[in-house]
């Protein structure tokens, strides 16, 4: 085996992928065979590492020194300098020096420091194209003693007593939901990855797939172990064609190394996993529209019950599991239901991978115990408001979330104390917004989604978001009067009580918490006036949002 | 049977077998298509080779954003205007594709070389505001910028 003096870990997540890492690392290449450093020094692409923000980055062991917002001209003088002389580059780094000129650990840098790790723990360390990477860091060592020490009805205990809940937003226990598909008659049964992830602000489970997806594999041959499945299918959204790639990639090697396939490990095991591509629908994150599409249907969900433990793709016994959920998986089972448990709180354990976006300091991805506060959040790790502006609202678990004001920023972030709040954890999207934004143009924003993507099958749904969409564009033209209000509370339960699915069960959250946390506001536009001044009054379409 | 189709009807075969199959049926006819878009033939194609009515492959094809219809042109660029894009600028962003292409979402330029759509989120937020042209993805976004990345596609 090759040793190096030095490895240089370039983040290649699709965000910095979009920054221009491939150039950086382009002439970083260039730059170490310019003084024959190639054999010393080591190249590696990375998953993301959370800091999109800062991107496109780099970090150089082992002196753990991060580099950001790099652009193509800084390199030579990282090579230059730190590579070659051993010198940091000051004006580049994203950590502080003691006045000795010690680093600070990245890990006590305010962005890591309240970050627990469990999902995102290779997320910018390996390389996820190499299998090698994964079991070196420990990667396949829970499949292997699951299969050797543990029985099915085992593992689903040892799920259960973790209390780790679906972290695709509806928090169902994982453990339970194995259990039933398990419990349930027919053959052969299915264990589908959900990676349809549509809710706006929320990229985690892309940038899972591209950072680690060998931890996917590992958690998907678990489950399929508990649950009894032996084909596994991962349904990945179309666009996420990086993620669909590096899946596809990481299949194979399983594959070639017994760790998919017949008889895993040398066990009487057997159990494999295809991608498919989504096709573009918001409503096929919903488990039993995603499975309509498998089947090559519309993408229209199914009445439940029966659920698809019970009846789910070609009719047979179906579990449906996030990309984050079965990425927390291995870790349980190495680590056991305590361990997990001793993170976050009582009725939320474990961690949650969140995604920070809007007008935030340091928008990316993190992951934190649950019951964390906005505030640490937003002001620690996220870096706080920009632009000398104020925070105004969050909102949490994405468009079909509600919003939060500053009243709010004390409450444990976890799945009951958001609920209690009118909002929800949803699928880990936390859009910040600061006080230059109206509550009605953004609710407004919020509803157009939801119009342009109601699948349309059900009635209350399909008529329903887009009434609630001119109710509220009313509002915000200054031509609706405190009658709306009550046709959209009216409307709202209609749509909560009856639609079939949660799209149009929770396409109201956002304007009853707008309601409930930003009234005045609201009661201000029923005279004819915009206090953020982003309405415009008695135009048709809204003008722009800057 | 003309050599064109049977060559189609090859590609698309294998498919038949698979989960998600008639979706990756139609990606591909699509991705094979000049106009970027299922043309009736396309449809009654995999209608035959998955034995299935094409009145359903029709409603299939028409359920989801990434396929379309009608013909589209050379280069197909996809706005985000959900809500973290729309907090930092998608609108402008959109009205500059607008004035600079002389369309509308859903229209394509005269010469053929752009369709303009908008669409729900991209999941590049840490890069907001962002569009796609085709599978590339260009992220913080400014009206400036625009101009550069148009020039990229001809």
């Amino acid at each position: 085996m090759k040793y190096y003096r030095a490895h240089v870990l370039i983040c290649s997540g699709s965000n910095c992928m979009i920054k221009g890492c491939r150039n950086i690392r382009h002439t970083l290449e260039q730059e170490l065979v310019h003084h024959g450093l190639q054999w010393e020094v080591k190249v590696v692409d990375t998953g993301c590492l959370g800091l999109c923000e800062q991107g496109p980055s780099l970090i150089v062991y082992p002196e753990g020194v991060m580099y950001g917002r790099l652009a193509t001209g800084d390199i030579r003088e990282i090579v230059t300098e730190h590579l070659l002389k051993g010198r940091l580059v000051h004006r580049l780094m994203q950590q502080p020096t003691s006045p000795t000129g010690e680093v600070a650990p990245l890990s006590l840098t305010p962005f890591f420091q309240k970050q627990k790790r469990i999902v995102l723990k290779n997320c910018g360390l390996i390389d996820p194209e190499r299998l090698e990477d994964y079991v070196q860091t420990g990667g396949y060592t829970a499949l292997a003693t699951v299969l050797d020490t543990m029985t099915p009805e085992r593992v689903i205990t040892e799920l259960k007593e973790s209390g780790l809940r679906g972290r695709g937003g509806a928090g169902f226990s994982t453990g339970k939901k194995w259990e039933l598909t398990r419990a349930a008659r027919g053959e052969p049964k299915y264990l589908i990855c959900n990676a349809d992830e549509g809710e706006p602000g929320t990229f985690k489970d892309r940038l899972i797939l591209e950072g680690d997806p060998h931890l996917i594999i590992e958690g998907m041959a678990i489950g399929g172990y508990a649950t009894g499945a032996t084909q596994g299918l991962v349904y990945i959204r179309g666009e996420y064609e990086l993620s669909i790639r590096r899946m596809e990639r990481a299949i194979r090697q399983a594959r070639e190394n017994g760790l998919l396939g017949k008889n895993i490990l040398g066990s009487t095991y057997s159990f494999d996993i295809e991608v498919c591509a989504g096709a573009g629908a918001y409503v096929c994150g919903e488990e039993t529209a995603l499975i309509e599409s498998i089947e090559g249907n519309r993408g229209e969900p199914r009445f439940k019950p029966p659920y698809p433990a019970e009846k789910g793709l070609w009719g047979k016994p179906t579990s449906v599991n996030n990309v984050e959920t079965l990425a927390n998986v291995p870790a349980i089972m190495e680590k056991g239901a305590p361990w997990y448990r001793s993170l976050g709180t009582p009725n939320s354990p474990g961690t949650k991978v969140f995604t920070l976006t809007g007008n935030v300091v340091n928008s990316g991805l993190i992951e934190v115990p649950m019951g964390i506060t906005l505030r640490e959040v937003i002001y620690e790790i996220g870096g706080g408001i920009p632009n000398g502006r104020q925070f105004k609202m969050a909102q949490t678990g994405g468009t079909s979330g509600g919003c939060l004001a500053a009243v709010h920023l004390d409450i444990p972030m976890d799945y009951d104390s958001l609920q209690s709040h009118g909002s929800s954890l949803g699928s880990g999207a936390l859009l910040v917004m600061d006080d230059s934004h109206c509550i009605v143009d953004l609710t407004r924003c919020f509803l157009k989604f939801f119009v342009h993507e109601s699948c349309g099958q059900c009635t209350p749904c399909r008529e329903g978001t887009p009434a609630l969409y001119e109710l509220v564009d009313k509002i915000s033209r200054g031509e609706a009067s405190e009658v709306a209000l009550a046709l959209i509370n009216r409307l709202s339960r209609t749509l909560q009580n009856s639609s079939l699915c949660a799209l149009g069960q929770t396409a109201p959250v956002p304007v009853l918490s707008a309601l409930r946390h930003f009234w005045p506001e609201i009661e201000a536009h029923f005279g004819g006036r915009c206090p953020a001044n982003k309405c415009v009054m008695g135009k048709a379409v809204g003008k722009s949002a800057n | 049977m003309s050599e064109h189709a049977a060559h189609r009807r090859e590609k698309i075969r294998p498919f038949v077998s698979q989960a998600g199959g008639l979706l990756k049926a139609l990606h591909a006819l699509q991705d094979a298509s000049p106009e970027h878009f299922l043309a009736p033939c396309d449809l009654k194609l995999v209608a035959d080779v998955f034995d299935v009515p094409v009145a359903k492959v029709w409603g299939t094809a028409t359920f989801y954003s990434l396929y379309s219809t009608t013909p589209r042109g050379r280069y197909i660029i996809r706005v985000c205007e959900s809500a973290p894009c729309y907090v930092v600028g998608a609108m402008d962003i959109l009205k500059t594709l607008e004035e600079k292409l002389h369309i509308k979402p859903g229209q394509t330029t005269d010469d053929g070389r752009f369709t303009l759509e908008v669409a729900s989120c991209l999941g590049v937020c840490g890069v907001a505001p962002a569009l796609m042209v085709d599978m590339h993805v260009h992220g913080n976004l400014t009206p400036d910028k625009l101009v550069s990345i148009l020039d990229n596609y001809v």
